[in-house]
């Protein structure tokens, strides 16, 4: 994390102030979304993609489709993985340099989202077993970044899975990727995160980038169409009693139901 | 069969479709967005602002930083690795000699301005593209600067000049293909980027920089006129307010 500043305390002191009558500095209720706008397909490069906006974050993420060959334990798989890399574009507080521990968590956790709840069914992946998968690469990339990316890149990285049209596989058994079939990836369940962060008392959905700076916990949920839970992250130095953590859950399935609806 | 007409239809001295706009990323200081055709770049800048480590601070005048970067999924083919590559920083370095020349950086000691790049999807073109938008990125924070710098290839495909080579163009199997980006200061006409794959005459070299002069007024304009649209907005929202 990085160090707590005086501007810091400052900001919480002020957010707190705020929350303290119910409000918050963009005059959201505490369980109020920002207003989430999604393109799909306009990054004519990858095989699929998903331009979001959700208030001040705006958030690209596309899948690259390559062959690769499948790891030995599981010869019969393709494979799936997600990156995020916080640019300094995005964020005056970025720097330039090798992925930070901040970029790592936001890609593990979305990774954790999409791979638990078996959203794509890796076997459909393989070419020949043994020999040749299809990796299917979600990169995510912050133009923007004013808070809550996990939320946002997972619903981003879930359009664009639907999107995503396969390329041809060429006669050398590579993928050709000026010419694309029309079939798609088949998504086998729609899971979405929710992230609550805590300040005080208040528990708050879709956090600013000054509400995560200043928040005391915060905790991820992934949960399915059905209501189940598929991955869980606690982060922040703050402890959670049992009964936060439960309220947790529940804003976050309840505001999941409707994110869903947007993909 | 000599190249006489553009795979796309275009006439040989016009570009692809251009978007340009200034002010699309709220955090930045200041920033710019240019498509030509399917290449899209956005810049940002912060600063300036104070550079550390302070042993690289000049007091006689400020650093211009670039920071080039493709989004992995941006190429024609495989995916790009994140990270740095020996390609990002050659052009990061000749994007700094080609804008350096229009900021002022003795009003800015100690300092460095920062401009980043991301390209989303790229066609050819992604060097000059990223030039534009981060002219327009400089100018809309506020850096002193004397003009914007505008960036487009002219090439040669198969004895045709033309200007604003996609993909395509560029990987032409039936003749030789010359891919020239330059950088040019419009209300000047020098030039602060050049680079060339392939192979020219001299004279054809300098007759095709001569008759593409006119295509770096238009698209100079279209980027002067995304400032300017912006600095329209800001006080249309003033005046509103």
């Amino acid at each position: 994390m990085e160090k707590v500043t005086a501007m810091d305390n400052a900001l919480k002191e002020h957010i707190s102030e705020a929350l303290g009558k119910g409000l918050r500095l963009d005059g959201r209720k505490l369980d109020e979304f920002r207003p989430i706008s999604i393109e799909v397909g306009k990054v004519a490069t990858a095989e699929g993609s998903a331009e979001i906006r959700c208030g001040e974050t705006h958030v690209v993420v596309g899948v690259k489709m390559e062959v690769g060959k499948p790891y030995s334990d599981r010869p019969d798989s393709g494979t799936l993985m997600v990156n995020a890399e916080l640019r300094p574009i995005s964020n005056p507080l970025f720097e330039t340099g090798p992925p930070t521990i901040e970029s790592i968590e936001v890609a593990r956790v979305i990774d954790r989202t999409i791979r638990e709840s078996k959203t794509i069914d890796e076997k459909k992946l393989c070419i020949k077993a043994g020999e040749k998968v299809w990796m299917a690469n979600i990169d995510v990339c912050p133009l923007n970044h004013d808070g809550n990316l996990i939320d946002i890149g997972a619903l981003a990285a879930l359009a664009a899975l639907k999107d995503t049209k396969m390329p041809k596989i060429d006669a050398n058994g590579q993928a050709d990727y000026h010419e694309h079939t029309d079939e798609g990836l088949a998504l086998e369940s729609f899971p979405v995160a929710v992230t609550i962060v805590k300040i005080g008392s208040n528990l708050l959905v879709d956090p600013t980038d000054e509400e995560m700076r200043v928040a005391d916990a915060r905790l991820t949920v992934g949960s399915l169409e059905d209501g189940r839970i598929c991955a869980l992250q606690k982060g922040g130095d703050g402890p959670l009693t049992i009964d936060d953590i439960e309220r947790m859950i529940d804003l976050a399935i309840t505001t999941g139901k409707e994110l869903r609806k947007l993909v | 069969m000599a190249y006489k007409k553009r795979h796309d239809g275009r006439k040989p001295d016009e570009t692809r479709p251009i978007t340009a706009k200034a002010g699309v990323i709220p955090k930045a200081d200041g920033s710019g967005y240019f498509k030509i055709g399917k290449t899209e770049a956005y810049a940002a800048v912060y600063g300036p602002r104070e550079l550390h480590p302070r042993s690289m601070q000049d007091p006689k005048q400020g650093l211009l930083r670039c920071t080039y970067n493709m989004m992995p999924f941006s190429g024609q083919g495989d995916r790009v690795r994140p990270g740095p590559s020996r390609r990002s920083k050659e052009i990061s370095m000749v994007m700094e000699n080609a804008l350096r020349p229009i900021v002022d950086l003795d009003a800015y000691p100690n300092a460095v301005v920062d401009v980043f790049v991301e390209l989303p999807q790229t066609d050819a073109g992604s060097r000059c593209a990223a030039i534009s938008a981060a002219a327009i990125a400089l100018a809309d924070a506020g850096v002193k600067m004397r003009d914007v710098v505008t960036a487009v290839a002219v090439g040669f495909v198969d004895g045709l000049i033309v200007v604003d080579l996609d993909y395509e163009e560029e990987a032409w199997k039936e003749g030789e293909v010359a891919d020239i980006p330059v950088a040019m200061i419009p209300s000047t006409g020098e030039i602060t980027l050049l680079q060339m794959d392939g192979k020219v005459e001299k004279k054809d070299l300098l007759a095709a920089l001569k008759q593409a002069q006119p295509v770096f007024q238009r698209i100079a304009e279209i980027q002067r006129g995304a400032v300017k649209q912006r600095y329209a907005e800001i006080n249309d929202s003033i005046e509103k307010a």
